[in-house]
Order: C-alpha cells, then sequence, then structure tokens
C-alpha cells in the first residue's frame, strides 16, 4: 500500500493527541503511541489541510541537515505505518 | 523487582455488574455486585481524576454493562474533563439515538460495540435474550457520528463456522478495527469451558480466513485476532504484567490488578473508597505481590521470555495448575502443560470411524448453559 504524495492526512475517527507528563502521545482506540521529534512534527501536520508534498517540503527545511531523500523516505514510511494501524485517513 | 514503579497507562472501570445479557462466556466474577453496592457518580468523577494524575492516559468504561448506570453521560463528560481517553465496551443495549447523540456530545471517543455472532438466533441463544436486532441497529445509527469505532466478535467452537458472514457484517460500518476474540477460560466461560473451546481444525481455518480478511481490509479496518490461550505455544503477557500498566475498578471499588485476581487466594484488595489510586497502585499488597520476578518459579526464572510474557496469568495459573505462582499452565514449557493438553484432547477426538466431515458431537447437540444472571 503506497501514499499519495497529493492526499492530506488527517487523524482517523477516535484517534487525537493528548498529554502526558510533558510527553506529546497519539492516543488511538486500545493503544497509544508515543510521539518524539519528527514523528510530532509529521502527525501534528496531519490536519486534513497540508498534503504529504507539503509535508514532505517542510520537514525537508526543519532537518536541513538530513538528506532530503531520506527525509521523504522516512515520512512515506511512517504515514504508512498509520495508515495499517488506522490512525490516518487520506483525503484528496 | 522492579528499581521504580511505571506509572499505570489503562484505567478499566467496571461501573456495574449489571447487564441484560446472560453470556455463557461473562468475564464477570460468578459472585457479582448488586446495584446498592455500585460506587456513587462522585466518586467514580474522582477516580477518573486520581488515574489522569497518576498517568493514566486510557479508560474502558465497561461492566456488565456500563450502559444500565443511569449516570453513564455524566460519567463520560467527568472522566474525558478530567483529560482521560474514553473507550465505552459496550453490548449497544439499552441505547436509542438520543442517548447515543448525548455520550458523542459528552465526548466519548471510542465506541465498542459486541457481537455474539453472525445469526440472529445462535447469538441470542448465546447472550441469553434478543439481543442481535439492537446491536445492527446501533451500528446504523453510529453512522452519523466521526467517532472510533470496534467490532468485537466473541468466538468459540460454535460459532467459527459463521466468520464469512461476521466479515459481511464488519464491510460497510467504517469501523477502524475488528476483534475476532477467542473466549478466554474464565468466570462463567470456565463453567461453560467444555461447550465453547474450538477444535484444532476449526482454529486453523480462523487463521487462515482471517489472514485473508486482513488482506482484503488494509487501510479500512484493522483486523485482530485473539488466539484461545489454550491453543498458544506461549502464554499471554497478562494485563501487559502484573501492576505494570493497568488498574481495574470493581463496582463496589476494589481495585484489581487483573480481572480475575479475586480467586487467588488471600490477595487483600484496597477500596477506592478509602485509598488514593496512586498509593494504591504503589503500595498495595495485591499489586506487589507478582510485581517484577521475585516471585517466579522455574522454568519462568531462567526463561528469556520472562520480559516479555511476564509468566502468563497468574489467574490462570490459579485456576488450572491450583497455584497462582506456577508458570501458566498453556506455556509449552510449563510443567502443567498436560493438564490443558488432555482437555484439548478430549475437544479433538476423533469421532465414530471414518466420520471425519461430521461436526463434534458437542456441535450437533443443544447445550445446557450455565448462563450468566442479572444481578439485584
Amino acid at each position: 500500500m503506497s501514499v499519495d504524495l497529493n492526499s492530506k492526512p488527517r487523524l482517523a475517527a477516535g484517534c487525537r493527541m493528548g498529554e502526558n507528563n510533558n510527553q506529546r502521545v497519539l492516543l488511538m482506540p486500545e493503544r497509544a503511541l508515543r510521539l518524539n521529534g519528527p514523528s510530532l512534527e509529521i502527525v501534528s501536520r496531519c490536519d486534513g489541510e497540508h498534503s504529504v508534498s507539503q509535508i514532505i517540503g517542510e520537514l525537508q527545511l526543519l532537518y536541513s541537515k538530513a538528506e532530503p531523500h531520506k527525509v521523504e523516505q522516512d515520512i512515506l514510511g511512517y504515514l504508512a505505518l498509520l495508515q495499517k494501524e488506522r490512525a490516518l485517513d487520506f483525503e484528496m | 523487582m522492579l528499581d521504580s514503579v511505571s506509572n499505570p497507562l489503562a484505567l478499566v472501570a467496571e461501573l456495574t455488574h449489571r447487564c441484560p445479557l446472560h453470556c455463557v462466556y461473562c468475564s464477570n466474577p460468578r459472585e457479582m455486585q448488586s446495584r446498592s453496592n455500585e460506587l456513587s457518580t462522585e466518586t467514580w468523577s474522582r477516580v477518573f481524576k486520581q488515574a489522569a494524575e497518576a498517568g493514566v492516559l486510557q479508560a474502558d468504561l465497561t461492566g456488565g454493562e456500563p450502559l444500565a448506570r443511569p449516570d453513564i453521560v455524566e460519567l463520560v463528560r467527568n472522566a474525558r474533563a478530567a483529560g482521560l481517553y474514553l473507550s465505552l465496551i459496550t453490548s449497544g443495549l439499552p441505547l436509542d439515538e438520543v442517548k447515543l447523540e448525548l455520550l458523542v456530545d459528552a465526548g466519548l471517543d471510542h465506541f465498542q460495540l459486541s457481537f455474539q455472532g453472525a445469526r440472529e438466533e445462535a447469538a441470542n441463544d448465546i447472550s441469553g435474550t434478543k439481543s442481535h436486532q439492537q446491536k445492527l441497529r446501533v451500528l446504523q445509527w453510529l453512522k452519523r457520528y466521526r467517532i472510533g469505532l470496534t467490532l468485537n466478535f466473541v468466538i468459540h467452537g460454535r460459532n467459527i463456522h459463521e466468520l464469512e458472514e461476521m466479515l459481511a457484517i464488519v464491510k460497510d460500518t467504517g469501523a477502524g478495527c475488528v476483534e475476532f476474540a477467542s473466549v478466554q477460560y474464565y468466570g462463567w466461560a470456565f463453567a461453560n469451558r467444555e461447550k465453547l473451546l474450538p477444535t484444532h481444525q476449526q482454529l486453523d481455518y480462523c487463521v487462515e480466513r482471517l489472514k485473508r480478511a486482513e488482506e482484503e481490509l488494509v487501510g479500512k479496518t484493522r483486523v485482530v485476532f485473539v488466539v484461545p490461550d489454550y491453543y498458544a505455544k506461549y502464554p499471554k503477557p497478562c494485563v501487559g504484567g502484573w501492576g505494570r500498566k493497568l488498574m481495574l475498578i470493581t463496582p463496589s471499588g476494589d481495585a484489581l490488578p487483573c480481572h480475575a485476581a479475586p480467586i487467588i487466594p488471600g490477595l487483600k484488595f484496597e477500596n477506592v473508597k478509602n485509598r488514593s489510586l496512586r498509593e494504591i497502585w504503589e503500595r498495595s499488597e495485591a499489586f506487589q505481590k507478582f510485581r517484577g520476578e521475585a516471585w517466579m518459579q522455574e522454568p519462568c526464572r531462567s526463561c528469556n521470555r520472562r520480559a516479555q510474557d511476564f509468566g502468563g496469568c497468574r489467574c490462570q495459573a490459579m485456576l488450572l495448575a491450583g497455584d497462582p505462582t506456577a508458570t501458566d499452565p498453556v506455556c509449552s514449557l510449563a510443567p502443567q502443560r498436560p493438564r490443558v493438553d488432555a482437555i484439548l484432547a478430549k475437544i479433538n477426538q476423533p469421532q465414530s470411524a471414518g466420520a471425519e466431515a461430521v461436526p463434534p458431537t458437542t456441535l450437533r447437540t443443544k447445550p445446557e448453559w450455565l448462563y450468566r444472571p442479572n444481578p439485584s
């Protein structure tokens, strides 16, 4: 399953951000995911407004020391994982 | 032992033992609490606050049937205000469209609807009441809301052949998750065990069909299969390890490390009416009893899986080996495993010669169920 660069990811039904002991978490039915650094930057842009390619562009700027292609691959991998976990809907 | 105790992450709030269903595999204890012993709205609301302060992220409102509490909407609102992620674990009875709207407005995050099967007559037989049609209605109402939805099909030897029809029910619900949860043998299920255990053949079919379902539903609905303990090679990490992640509060306010813990003789439970949740978590005898590894016997003590499965389930060790510190007897390495194998051998014994296609005798006759009653 691949992620469409033009689609706009947003948190799926039953998923929202939360905070505990100064740690941001993604709350999902029956489970939670700790968000740190890049994962927090990605998930907080999954708002149904940013397209996947916009998220990639913004993070390539944010992590300008990293190799841009590597940043893209990491983001696509992470979004695919969240999609498999049913944490995201992808709007066209 | 653990150097420091980590936070609890999940709270299971058993709001009541009352329930309109009488499921023959109910995980409630054989001795249930009556309505007059249930905690008040205020006490539950205080518990939710204390839970969030202690680090709990998520609360499951369950029972019995949590909707049997007249204050359910208020409890949802207060738990959500305390900062918890909120799941309602329900049979969908008693519920109407107005109540559902109120629950969603109060901030419910996730609705988990249980199913006893896919065929009305069989499902009603298992639940001891007419419940199946109402569940299908609730699914229709839920389509109006953007809320987390999990369907939970409880499966066993008498309904695995309905798997295809169960998957058909899932198809256009928009559910983010479907669980096929095999009955586990505690409480009422333990009493009805021989009538519920699936055969090897049924289980193999189930595994194969659900693997395909996972591919068919990928990106739409997550498929979760809970294997029956008795057929597992290694035990489940019960409650994520005793006193490591989860706290359960009974309808009368006792704090348990696991829902079946009262069957372990000599364990004393603290009550939320007298102690704060954090105090109970950190200091109560019951939560410390099997925390860490000091209590373990061989083969657990030197097993390199002990940090993965924590020796399995203490309550199952009690039920099957008569010793809560024994290795969970479902583990293939457990000295008591032959007891489990003997139970399975009876379920899987070949029927009369040359009759392989015939379902086991246990499936041909309608059993004499021991139904779970409704406490007053």
